[in-house]
């Protein structure tokens, strides 16, 4: 018998048409589309209106990014007074949040026993779903106080940046910790036997080992943390200040470095959005064009950060 | 027998070592004595608790919570695990290559001069990289890529990269989890041929699953076994050549001709 001819019957394996699958496929597929469609939009929305204010006869470019002042009154523009106090809110926020919840990572990742982390990342986590209203009230109502009691009422307004950048700090906490401490935790254990085995203490291993080799996550939890700070609103809308923090030239902007100031009233970039279009503002206003320039701006300043980020963690990171 | 005697022939030896993990008894009364500058394996069948042993002797287990160790582990007559002991300081001492090689996401040259440098070596560390690399016999393959990542060699090569930076710490003893199991036959011939020449200066002591191999390297070997419920003992120690082929007891015999495991 030769060996082709056999009794049995081929078995069949032909390829199957499996609808659901397909169809699956299309909607899953669909819905990614969407997701990107809709960061499309609002992308186009914000680049065309901003657009528009450009467009405006009393507006120009070179005075947007140079003048000293944002006085929509009196067409001024400057959107430093507004890009400065913003960095100054996010800059504290990451002086209060990067080495708080650096160490608390690394404590829950490195040191602690299961039990207790399993009871202290879901409380931190509870912190996250705190309203940010309330953060902005503690700010003023509590952090203020607080600040004036350390530093001087005459030194320390009502209003003030710093107070604001410290509650934003506090709010993003609970955001780098748990992030951090995923990152940490992701590194695999191999690598600590290796560390302990050479003598390494507990402290060498989680700042020489487990620390550089989860530096990608790490770096990504910055900067997701530096994005949610830089576009708080709420608490700086109620702690910081109703109104720029306006100078007549840079020269006096700098002298004492006064815009630099944390403990007086400045307006950031989210929060002069929020005062302005709250009102009763009309569509056709420069006021109300001037938002979506204010709003292009925070989209490439958090989108540069992302790409800056994304080049330096390459640089830096060990591959595992 | 008085201690100065047993420091002087024996690298370190186990009283009545008990471990447990929780309530679960994982391994009873092992008393096993490492003769200095020889190699010892372990071998037995899975669960019989000889890696567990393994890392008692550098107190690695320290390391898993609900593990606890009772008797004693002397060290140059000294109980490891005294309360005034740091484990540290033991590891230091100790080292230890693992299962799978885990060289640090870092230059080769970090790697080797990693450890030296955490415990303050003072000299001059290229020398000593080169020194450890040599003496892993994998510095004629990356003398001119010592920047490259360690991840950047094969499997075998960075089990020898892991042994070169556990002999930059300078040990008494090496103690070596199945240092091959994850490499292919002819990297692991190379892996023995360096544990040859390793245990002119150094004790080694190898974890393995490969009666073969346990035949081939080693001086001495521990056989250990299991109770019915699931506690491991040692059940046979002696030379090597003694255990192969003239073993005391039966199960060592079934063990090792085949017969189970």
């Amino acid at each position: 018998m030769s060996p082709h001819a056999s009794t049995e019957m081929a078995p069949d394996l032909r390829k199957q048409r499996r609808w659901g699958e397909t169809a699956i496929h299309a909607l899953l597929f669909l819905f990614a589309t969407l997701s990107i469609l809709t960061t499309a939009g609002i992308v186009i929305v914000l680049f065309s209106q901003a657009l528009r204010f450009f467009a405006r006869p009393e507006v120009n470019l070179w005075a947007f990014l140079t003048d000293s002042a944002w006085q929509p009154q009196i067409d001024r523009f400057g959107i430093m007074v507004l890009v400065i106090a913003t960095l100054i809110t996010s800059v504290i926020a990451m002086i209060v949040a990067i080495p708080l919840g650096m160490m608390i990572a690394i404590y829950l990742s490195e040191y602690a026993s299961p039990r207790t982390r399993n009871t202290l990342k879901p409380i931190l986590e509870v912190l996250a779903g705190i309203p940010t209203v309330v953060y902005g009230y503690f700010a003023l109502t509590f952090m203020t106080p607080l600040l004036q009691g350390l530093i001087g009422k005459d030194v320390v307004e009502i209003f003030n940046v710093a107070a604001a950048g410290i509650v934003i700090g506090i709010l993003i906490l609970p955001l780098v910790t748990s992030m951090a401490e995923d990152a940490l935790s992701a590194v695999p254990d191999l690598l600590r036997e290796a560390a302990y085995g050479l003598g390494a203490t507990r402290l060498e291993t989680a700042l020489k080992v487990v620390t550089p080799a989860a530096l990608s996550g790490l770096a990504a939890a910055f900067i997701v943390a530096v994005s949610r700070a830089i576009g708080e609103t709420m608490i700086v809308a109620i702690a910081a200040g109703a109104g720029p923090r306006n100078f007549d030239s840079w020269s006096d902007a700098f002298h004492n470095l006064a815009i630099f100031n944390p403990f007086k009233a400045a307006e950031t970039m989210t929060g002069h959005i929020v005062r302005i279009s709250g009102g009763d503002i009309s569509y056709e206003s420069i006021d109300y064009d001037s938002l979506f320039a204010i709003g292009l701006t925070l989209f490439l300043i958090t989108f540069a950060l992302n790409l800056i980020s994304r080049r330096v963690v390459k640089r830096f990171r060990e591959v595992y | 027998m008085n201690i100065q005697t047993t420091a002087a022939t024996y690298a370190i030896e186990t009283r009545n070592l008990n471990v447990y993990y929780g309530d679960f008894h994982a391994v009873k009364d092992v008393n096993l004595r490492i003769h200095k500058n020889k190699i010892t394996a372990l071998i037995g069948p899975s669960g019989c608790g000889k890696s567990t042993v393994l890392r008692c002797f550098n107190r690695m287990n320290d390391l898993i919570p609900s593990a606890r160790i009772e008797g004693d582990v002397l060290f140059h007559g000294k109980n490891i695990y005294d309360p005034d002991v740091d484990p540290v300081q033991v590891r230091r001492r100790i080292g230890m290559v693992f299962q799978k090689p885990n060289p640090f996401p870092k230059s080769i040259y970090d790697n080797v001069a990693w450890g030296a440098k955490i415990n303050g070596f003072k000299g001059d560390l290229d020398a000593l990289v080169q020194e450890s690399l040599e003496r892993a016999a994998l510095w004629n393959e990356v003398k001119d890529k010592l920047d490259a990542s360690g991840y950047s060699l094969s499997g075998g090569q960075q089990q020898r990269l892991c042994i070169a930076r556990a002999l930059a710490v300078k040990p008494d003893i090496i103690l070596m989890d199945e240092p091959t199991s994850a490499l292919d036959p002819i990297a692991s011939l190379r892996i023995e041929e360096l544990m040859w020449e390793l245990a002119q200066d150094v004790t080694i002591i190898v974890v393995t699953h490969n009666m073969q191999q346990a035949a081939r390297v080693s001086d001495y070997t521990a056989f250990f076994t299991v109770t019915p419920d699931r506690t491991g003992y040692m059940e046979e120690f002696g030379e090597t050549p003694q255990i192969f082929t003239t073993p005391a007891s039966k199960i060592t015999e079934d063990y090792i001709t085949g017969r189970f495991g």
